[in-house]
């Protein structure tokens, strides 16, 4: 029997789905066989208010196993989070945005009121534009992950997730089983070259391409983090990996976070300048330290900076 | 008091959006609007971000073409740093942007359009998808999902992560295309040109000929066109090249990327969250009525070629003119952006073949040093839908003071308003109407690819 399956996404940008596309070879199976999908935006036309658009009551089906994307900033966000998790039995928030706000939880930096109207004020906007209130499914105080607003099964993150932990992930259900899932640091799964501690007081910003030699695989690079350069594989959950290497040290660039931290209630800046300042580097060398929390600004990690006064500004 | 239609969510579609229809007493249609749901802040939280993360941060932006955001923000970066990356270096960015256009390319038409026409816009919505198709034509399936995944693999080989990618960075690209490397991707590109071929060959044969009369009558407006052409001899250009505005009746605009503003303004409504850009140089306002529009143009497929004198790859050329034979200069009809996709589809696979084979192209020379300064660059690549500009200011110390982003859907978003207008109200007449129906309103929104 197929796993009756529903797909949502929320404050998100479909990277996900695009990662799901991308299992490869055991997708039409998956899709056709093993699970059957009810409700999935991306895919197929089940609609809320019904197929002749004239129900009153919002409408997901019920199903074994949903998948959520995405994070949740609006009402309508929460609204189909809420409706997911009554009608699942299974939830696994999948990708970073579920589990920790993701890169849209950067606007949990900012002041509101002033963000939203500044995305409207722009250099190309016309004059007097302001923040569209009609119909629209109004913003929510901030950035929220799935499992701030509603109990989440399983935890699947990842920017995007990798396709062979969805495939895993999915397939555990089918099987009845529980899934087998990395829990090691991005480091514990990187084949660089590391030499020791203590050779780098400052850290660079990446400006210029890491020393490498191109014929040279990568298990013949010294390590990035070494090289001076920022490199947040120590705080970061595995996961990414694709062929055996992290896929941004295959294209020989430093790792900046995309599968949250290593644990899940971990808070990436705070572990990464521990990990800096143990290494000997001024962490204060960093430029934009809070941009280290990039993609787990929800759980209360980024908040708006407070505004100086006027005595403090001089 | 009439009755409200709500076509929630739009689906098969990239992004989360919906339309009401609202009707009047007699059940005709009143008004219809095409509502955007979905506000992130980009503009917003990139500011104090050093601009060099800024590429691995837009990608966020949209995740079916994060290569578009992920290029046009280096271009910015690289004009606001003053830096000019090596030939290779560009090189292998357009590479990669032309490896991600084939397999959007063939997911959209593929996986989102082609169910409405291969198993029929009526069809029941729990087999009108892509996992229909598999069951209706599973070999076709079958090598769709191949070339697709083949597609996303040669972007992997060559730069590490396919979605959200990191390789293009200010001063160029950050790893060097080795020999053996550049032999397969040909190769893989090669296979691809075939399979480009044979999918605009499937399509007129089961859908451009089969659907004539909905190709020619759904969701028709009559808008003016923009894109990107080369600055020499107006060839379709895809990574750089000059701005062309064209008007209704064929009279063009050109322009240098860094004078968007002098052309483009932003028209903001209270119902949809989605910023609307016009033609602000043409000084005729804005407005959506279908029969009157002002300021109206539309970007993706249909849009670049119309606005380009010719394409500069022999297979696409020679479908481009007998596209025009049939459809001339410029084509209105909305469900043409599918014909449009596919002869783009089959420019972007023989281009990869044309970079591939350039020796130049695994010069290890590939990333100029930067420096961190105040400055303003305008980056600006054509995204599969539609011409894409990241603007970014920058302080002393390269960090982000201010940026504008115009996203390739936005510049269809006023003409979607108006394409669902025109739909609705010819299919919809005294309240009669079913969910093939409004299946049909919807095909003349995912004509768009939004």
């Amino acid at each position: 029997m197929a796993v009756r399956t529903v797909l949502e996404w929320l404050n998100s940008c479909s990277g996900c789905e695009i990662a799901i596309l991308n299992i490869g070879e055991a997708l039409v199976p998956l899709l056709t066989r093993h699970l059957e999908l009810v409700h999935a935006p991306i895919l197929m036309d089940h609609k809320y208010l019904g197929q002749r658009g004239d129900g009153t009551e919002f409408n997901i089906p019920e199903a074994e196993v949903g998948l959520v994307s995405g994070g949740v900033a609006t009402v309508e966000h929460l609204q189909v989070l809420l409706q997911m998790r009554e009608k699942c039995r299974i939830l696994i928030a999948l990708g970073t945005c579920a589990t920790h706000g993701g890169i849209p939880a950067l606007m949990n930096g900012q002041d509101r009121k002033e963000g939203w109207e500044g995305v409207f004020q722009t250099r190309t906007t016309d004059p007097g534009c302001s923040v569209p209130d009609v119909e629209v499914p109004a913003p929510l105080d901030r950035v929220y992950a799935c499992d701030e607003k509603v109990e989440i099964d399983l935890f699947l993150p990842g920017c995007p997730p990798n396709p062979a932990l969805i495939a895993e992930v999915l397939m555990a259900v089918v099987e009845d089983r529980d899934p087998v899932l990395p829990h090691k640091s991005v480091c514990d799964t990187c084949p660089v070259i590391r030499e020791g501690k203590g050779a780098v007081s400052v850290v660079r910003r990446f400006l210029v391409n890491a020393e490498f030699l191109a014929e040279d695989p990568i298990d013949r690079m010294r390590c990035l983090l070494e090289q001076g350069f920022m490199c947040m594989g120590p705080v970061t959950a595995a996961g990414c990996a694709g062929g055996g290497l992290p896929r941004c040290i295959a294209a020989r660039v430093p790792c900046r976070g995309c599968f949250g931290p290593v644990r899940r209630d971990g808070n990436q800046m705070l572990d990464m300048m521990n990990a800096l300042a143990s290494n000997g580097s001024d962490f204060k060398s960093v430029v934009d330290r809070r941009s280290l929390l990039r993609f787990s600004g929800a759980h209360g990690g980024l908040r708006p900076l407070r505004r100086k006064s006027a005595a403090e500004r001089g | 008091m009439g009755t409200v239609i709500n076509i929630a969510p739009i689906t098969r579609i990239e992004g989360h959006a919906k339309i009401a229809i609202h009707l009047d007493d007699q059940g005709n249609v009143r008004d219809t609007f095409l509502h955007i749901q979905s506000l992130r802040g980009f503009e917003k939280f990139v500011e104090g971000r050093p601009a060099e993360e800024i590429p691995r941060i837009v990608t966020r932006i949209c995740g079916i073409c994060p290569w578009m955001h992920h290029l046009a923000a280096n271009k910015a970066v690289d004009a606001a740093f003053g830096v000019t990356p090596p030939p290779a270096g560009h090189l292998l960015r357009e590479i990669c942007q032309l490896f991600a256009h084939i397999t959007d390319k063939i997911l959209h038409f593929f996986f989102l359009a082609a169910p409405d026409f291969i198993l029929g816009p009526d069809a029941d919505y729990s087999v009108r998808n892509v996992m229909g198709i598999v069951k209706a034509e599973p070999e076709l399936a079958a090598r769709v999902v191949k070339m697709r995944q083949l597609g996303q693999m040669m972007l992997e080989r060559l730069a590490g992560k396919a979605i959200h990618p990191v390789a293009g960075v200010v001063g160029g690209f950050s790893r060097p295309m080795l020999e053996a490397e550049r032999q397969e991707l040909l190769r893989d590109a090669e296979t691809l040109l075939d399979f480009s071929c044979y999918a605009l060959d499937f399509a007129k044969d089961t859908v451009f000929t089969r659907y004539k009369d909905v190709i020619s009558e759904l969701g028709a407006i009559t808008t003016g066109f923009l894109g990107t052409v080369d600055r020499d001899d107006g060839s379709l250009r895809l990574y750089d090249g000059r701005q062309r505005l064209m008007k209704a009746d064929s009279s063009c605009i050109d322009f240098e990327g860094d004078r968007y503003a002098d052309h483009i303004g932003e028209h903001v409504e209270p119902w949809s969250y989605g910023k609307m850009p016009y033609a602000k140089s043409w000084q005729e306002g804005f407005s959506l009525d279908p029969a009157a529009p002002a300021g109206i143009y539309r970007s993706n497929t249909l849009a670049r070629i119309n606005v380009c004198e010719k394409i500069s790859t022999p297979k696409a050329q020679a479908e481009l003119e007998e596209f025009r034979g049939v459809f001339g200069r410029p084509a209105q009809q909305t469900l043409l952006y599918h014909y449009t996709r596919l002869i783009e589809l089959i420019y972007v696979c023989e281009r990869a073949v044309e970079l591939l084979q350039r020796e130049d192209v695994t010069d290890t020379r590939i990333r100029a040093a930067a420096e961190p300064r105040a400055g303003r660059g305008v980056g600006i690549v054509e995204a599969p839908r539609g011409t894409l500009i990241h603007d970014y200011t920058t302080d002393s110390n390269g960090c982000i003071t201010k940026a504008n982003l115009i996203v390739g859907t936005t510049h269809n978003i006023g003409p979607m308003n108006m394409s669902v207008r025109r739909a609705a109200t010819s299919l919809i007449k005294g309240g009669v109407y079913d969910a093939g129906l409004l299946n049909k309103v919807e095909m003349a929104v995912r004509a768009y690819d939004p």
